[in-house]
């Protein structure tokens, strides 16, 4: 049975089974003194039946599909050669003896390839069938079941509610889920990586010099995986970025929140949130074909050479995207300081600018750190941006006129296209990956922290 | 504040002409040598009339107390005499403030300026997040009062010894101040006040969030104070308008009802709703 | 200490220079929502001025004889037939007629000049209408992008002419074309119409637009109810205890995880793990689901939290169950804050784009994918991979790229104001 058809017999069983539960508790409760007599209202008897059947199948059909590759996978390794030539790589004959198996030939496979993908096939099938047996079995036998038990005793609507808060509770755990998933999908690898590249080579290597080492793009030459420059790159453009929005963003939510009338921030504000909202690829492209040529010929107007992908032009625009950021954090942090130390200094004869900057912003400094730990964060994780206008040459250098790459840039362009598990070069991108996200973490948590601590100070 | 107004109106005072303009204030409104004098002041909050039509002299280096009920607009006249009602924006004042003949409310009148002349004092402490000795150190540091750090050390030396802090805080002048005591800060903000070299001193409430004994060092601070600064005090404790001032002020729903001797407020009111609150009728 | 007199004499001396330190300050206040604006002024600007002509192409008006030998070599007009049949040809010879080229040099020059695209235009043409076969017709076709790029005026005859793409010869041609009035600057159909493309003046957004709309799809249909479900619990029935707290962290610091990890985790899971395929859709709209979820969260518990607790207990006090409670009277109080939070996640979904290059969706797809299950690119990848090309013609097919995932985000914020401002309620 195909697997859309399964789905729909289960939703019709499940149906059935809402309205006999409803229909069985309606003619009981008719016996009785009607719906008084009963625990519950009706539908509630019917949709307890209902979800009986329903709900363990579908999770069982998704589970099923899920994991049918990675079974199917196992199953059919056994036919693969036992003498595997040095550049063996299993993703592509599995990807080939799939298409083979769904009658897509091209070329001429190894007979083995013919083979497995007969046994794929066969597999499959056996599988669709068994799962079709095994879904509708479950509805079933869960829905025969909850039908048994509706009775006028039978507190449905409890039943019913402990259903709805246990998928509560499950939506709530894909959070957790998530963090599982995106730690185990960089440390495993991470920790094969390191196994080739020792951790000294790869956090204090000062050349990185990747190599593919498969397919017909196999480089040649030494590698090498010291991610010092990455590292370097990433936090020059950080740098830059910040230096833009930094001052700008704090400046704007400074005019903002003291300076300007209430019209003019209904205007500003949300002219500023734009810049939020742009999507970075966008950012990235204005700053590869516009800013970028810009500075080069500015640079070159005053006798120096700017490279036409530098660390400048991508910070500069990062920087941009950040402000909104900045400002709406900063915003929040200066409009904690209570009003009684704006009254204080105003009292004492201040001018604004001396209540602002002696006052205000010392009393808002931790807030304003917290803020600006997350613009860092911000930076450093960003990608689209740096990818297309910082270049991918892994250049040591602290001038930002240069082309540099950065851990994100690095990532991307190792992982984006087909690739060979295994080779230390994809498995540095994880590497690369589970420093980005301790980095950006620790940031993060450290950022909560200080703002925390600062509200809980005004409160 | 809205409710209790809404409050009194409806249960004690419905019966009071308030609406004609000829209302006067009893008593003795007026000074022989005034420092500041304020005319027919009328304020709003937006559409909302928060003061109406209040006289009133304060006398040089005396010290006058205003007393009311709650939302009476206490806070908003002191508030008044030093422009600081400038920071609302739907404040606005009318009538006229004199300060030393000079109307303060004049556009050539900067309020910078004014504010180092008149300066203030808050319900609740509120020392900035510095230093004790950055805190008082402020004023005559933006003010640009001090040629030296010699002379800047000595003005805060005084300032905390006249604002009775000296003895306790002279030996951790670099800890923050929010690390006082409630009325070691209050103290502190007096200090601080003080440290500008001030005509007027403005009080709203001083006293309101400290316990009786730091009351008590407050008060006698204000006493010592009064030879040489002017004093205005709001206060909710009628016992403390009887011991720090001079004269006393009853509010009542925005109008200044009877101004005199605190003395005589306190021993033959003239108007009725003067005796009604301080006998404890309402408020 | 000063005296009253003397310290107010001091003050007035500071106070013109403490002014001139004020006006300072808000001069640099201004100077920064000033230069955050200009640069939003001149970013717009610049995206329009090179975006709007992208919406544009020039075409060329031949006059065809659309043989029937030639283009129906078995006689009966069927799809066999058709297919066999021979359009470049007819092409090459209505271009040969138009230009007046004789030379085989000058021919080859000609043909060049009309998209490669032409042939299966003209094609689709008899497949749709085969009685006008044996007619003579004049029909427009988009001119080639070289071709194009001198009629924008982007190469000049004062180039050497060896470094140009488009030579003197066919210059002439274009020229000579242009002044019968057979050249029409209009409206490209293929922007819309079209999918990626190595002919730039073939490419279009419509495979890419309809990539992000299916992943979308699948990233709300996922990430609304999950978001949805995961707050109400949060908000309203999770016990205050240690596992709670961890899942509020977890939340909190999940939204900070770059977007390119969940990338990664999207490659690890649903590629390795389940089998999907790269490039899927699918795939795009579960691991865009994993990255606005902490956002849906976020502000889904938020607007439970602007319910009054008053309307819980009013419902709680006339006996309903806290399921009740919820489902019946604090959810559709809520769901206007919810929905702009999630049409806010939405928006930032819809840009995002290097997560999908992690997972494969920058695949070169020509056609339109068919469905969530098919290979497929998205409307930013698009933008990037078209801002990497070479040819003069993908900037400008960028930049309107661009301007539609623009509009895109404007409407989606929009709506998501207008939500915002029609139920907002004070309590
Ligand atoms: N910032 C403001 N905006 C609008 N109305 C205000 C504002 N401040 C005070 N009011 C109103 O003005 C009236 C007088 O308030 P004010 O604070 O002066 O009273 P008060 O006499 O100081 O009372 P309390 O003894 O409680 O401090 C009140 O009705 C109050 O609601
Ligand atoms: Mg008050």
């Amino acid at each position: 049975m195909p697997t859309n058809l399964v789905l729909l017999v289960l939703l019709a069983l499940a149906v059935t089974y809402f309205v006999l539960g409803r229909r069985a508790i309606l003619s009981q409760g008719q016996r009785a003194s009607g719906i008084r007599s009963m625990h519950s209202l009706p539908h509630y008897y019917g949709v307890w039946a209902g979800v009986a059947a329903l709900l363990p199948a579908l999770v069982l059909m998704v589970l099923w599909i899920g994991l049918e590759d990675s079974i199917l996978r196992a199953l059919v390794a056994s036919y693969f050669p036992a003498e595997r030539p040095e550049n063996f790589i299993e993703d592509v004959f599995f990807t080939q003896i799939k298409n083979v198996a769904q009658g897509n030939v091209v070329g001429t496979p190894p007979e083995w390839v013919m083979q497995a993908a007969g046994a794929w096939a066969g597999f499959e099938r056996s599988s669709q069938n068994l799962m079709s047996a095994a879904v509708l079995g479950t509805c079933a036998v869960l829905g025969f079941f909850a039908y048994k038990q509706v009775g006028l005793e039978f507190r449905a609507r409890n039943a019913v509610e402990n259903v709805i808060m246990a998928v509560l509770v499950a939506c709530s755990i894909v959070a957790i889920l998530t963090t599982v998933g995106i730690v185990f999908s960089v440390l495993f690898e991470s920790i094969k990586f390191f196994g080739m590249v020792s951790p000294m080579e790869f956090f204090f290597g000062l050349d990185w010099i990747p190599k593919a080492n498969f397919g017909e793009n196999a480089d040649s030459g030494e590698s090498a995986y010291g991610a010092i420059p990455l590292f370097a790159g990433t936090a020059l453009i950080s740098a830059i970025a910040l230096i833009v929005a930094v001052p700008t963003g704090l400046f704007s939510a400074i005019f903002l929140s003291e300076y300007a009338g209430p019209r003019l921030r209904a205007i500003v504000k949300p002219l500023m949130e734009i810049l939020a909202g742009i999507p970075t690829v966008v950012y990235g492209f204005f700053a590869a074909l516009t800013v970028a040529p810009l500075f080069k010929d500015l640079f070159a107007s005053v006798g120096m050479s700017a490279s036409s992908e530098s660390a400048l032009a991508a910070g500069v625009v990062m920087g941009v995207m950040i402000i909104p950021f900045v400002s709406s954090l900063s915003d929040d942090v200066i409009n904690a300081v209570p009003q009684s130390l704006r009254d204080a200094a105003y009292g004492l004869g201040s001018t604004k600018s001396e209540a602002i900057r002696q006052v205000i912003l010392p009393a808002a400094l931790p807030g304003i750190v917290g803020a600006i730990l997350l613009a860092v964060s911000r930076a450093v994780g960003e990608t689209m941006i740096v990818v297309m206008a910082a270049g991918l040459a892994a250049n040591l250098t602290a001038n930002p006129l240069e082309a540099v790459t950065t851990v994100t840039s690095q990532i991307v362009t190792i992982l984006k296209g087909d690739q060979s598990f295994n080779s230390p070069m994809t498995l540095s991108a994880f590497a690369l990956a589970l420093t980005l996200i301790t980095v950006t973490l620790a940031l993060n948590v450290l950022a909560i922290r200080i703002v925390k601590k600062y509200r809980e100070q005004y409160d | 504040m809205e409710a209790t107004m809404e409050n009194t109106r409806t249960t004690g005072t419905a019966d009071v002409a308030w609406d004609h303009d000829d209302f006067q204030t009893v008593g003795t409104p007026g000074h022989d040598d005034p420092r500041m004098t304020a005319g027919n002041v009328d304020v709003f909050y937006g559409e909302k009339q928060a003061i109406m039509n209040v006289s009133i002299d304060i006398g040089a280096n005396e010290v006058v107390s205003f007393i009311g009920p709650s939302g009476c607009g206490k806070s908003t006249f002191l508030r008044c005499l030093n422009r600081m009602n400038d920071t609302i924006d739907i404040c606005r004042v009318g009538g006229s403030i004199m300060l030393d003949g000079q109307d303060i409310y004049d556009p050539s009148i900067d309020v910078v300026p004014l504010r180092a002349r008149v300066g203030m004092v808050f319900q609740k402490p509120n020392p900035f997040p510095k230093s004790i000795y950055d805190n008082v150190a402020y004023g005559p540091r933006i003010h640009g009062l001090v040629d030296s750090k010699a002379e800047l050390d000595e003005v805060v030396e005084q300032s905390l010894t006249r604002a009775g802090l000296w003895d306790e805080a002279k030996d951790r002048l670099d800890q923050p101040g929010t690390g006082l005591s409630g009325g070691q800060q209050q103290r502190l903000c007096i200090a601080r006040a003080i440290a500008v070299s001030p005509e007027v001193i403005l009080m709203d409430e001083p006293c309101s969030a400290l316990d009786p004994i730091a009351t008590a060092r407050i008060e006698e601070l204000i006493h010592d104070l009064s030879s040489q600064f002017t004093i205005v005090i709001v206060t909710h404790s009628m016992q403390q308008a009887a011991r720090v001032s001079d004269r006393t002020a009853y509010f009542h729903l925005g109008r200044l009802v009877e101004v005199g001797p605190t003395k005589q407020i306190f021993t033959s009111p003239q108007h009725s709703l003067t005796q009604d609150y301080i006998t404890g009728r309402f408020g | 200490m000063l005296s009253p007199q003397q310290a107010t004499e001091r003050v007035a001396a500071s106070v013109g220079a403490r002014y001139r330190r004020e006006r300072r300050f808000q001069m640099y206040g201004k100077l920064a929502i000033g230069s955050a604006l200009v640069f939003l002024v001149l970013f717009m600007a610049n995206i329009l001025q090179k975006g709007i002509p992208g919406f544009f192409q020039h075409y060329v008006t031949l006059e065809v004889d659309l043989d029937r030998e030639l283009l129906d070599p078995m006689g009966d007009a069927s799809v066999d037939s058709l297919f066999a049949g021979n359009p470049r040809r007819v092409m090459q010879l209505a271009i040969y007629e138009a230009t007046g080229a004789e030379s085989r040099a000058d021919q080859r020059a000609a043909f060049k000049l009309v998209s490669t695209g032409a042939t299966n235009r003209l094609r689709d043409m008899i497949l749709e209408d085969p009685s006008i076969l044996g007619t003579r017709m004049s029909i427009q076709f988009a001119v080639d992008d070289d071709a194009d790029s001198y009629l924008r005026g982007f190469i000049t005859k004062a180039t050497e002419e060896r470094r140009r793409r488009v030579k003197d010869n066919q210059m002439d041609m274009i020229d000579r074309l242009q002044a019968e009035g057979r050249i029409e600057y209009k409206l490209s159909d293929y922007i819309f119409t079209g999918s990626d493309s190595r002919n730039p003046e073939l490419a279009g957004i419509k495979g890419a637009v309809i990539g992000s709309l299916l992943t979308l799809a699948v990233c709300l249909s996922l990430a609304f109810p999950i978001g949805v479900a995961a707050a109400v619990y949060l908000e309203e029935f999770a016990p205050k205890n240690r596992i709670t707290d961890v899942i509020e962290v977890n939340i909190n610091n999940l939204a900070a995880v770059p977007s390119v990890v969940y990338g990664i985790l999207g490659a690890a899971v649903f590629i390795n793990v389940f089998g999907f395929q790269r490039s899927w859709p699918i795939v795009g709209g579960f691991v865009l689901a994993l990255m606005t979820l902490p956002t849906i969260i976020i502000s889904s518990r938020a607007a439970l939290k602007a319910v009054p607790p008053s309307i819980r207990d009013a419902a709680l006090g006339m006996g309903a169950s806290r399921v009740q409670v919820v489902t019946h009277h604090v959810l559709p109080l809520a769901l206007p804050g919810m929905l702009t939070g999630t049409i806010i996640g939405m928006a930032q979904a819809l840009g995002e784009t290097a997560p999908l290059l992690m997972i494969g969706m920058v695949a070169f797809v020509v056609d339109a994918p068919s469905g969530i299950f098919s290979p497929s690119t998205a409307l930013p990848v698009q933008i990037y991979m078209w801002a990497d090309s070479a040819e003069r013609m993908f900037v400008a097919k960028t930049s309107a790229a661009i301007i539609a995932l623009l509009s895109f985000l404007v409407v989606m914020n929009a709506a998501a104001v207008v939500l915002r401002k029609k139920f907002e309620r004070r309590w």
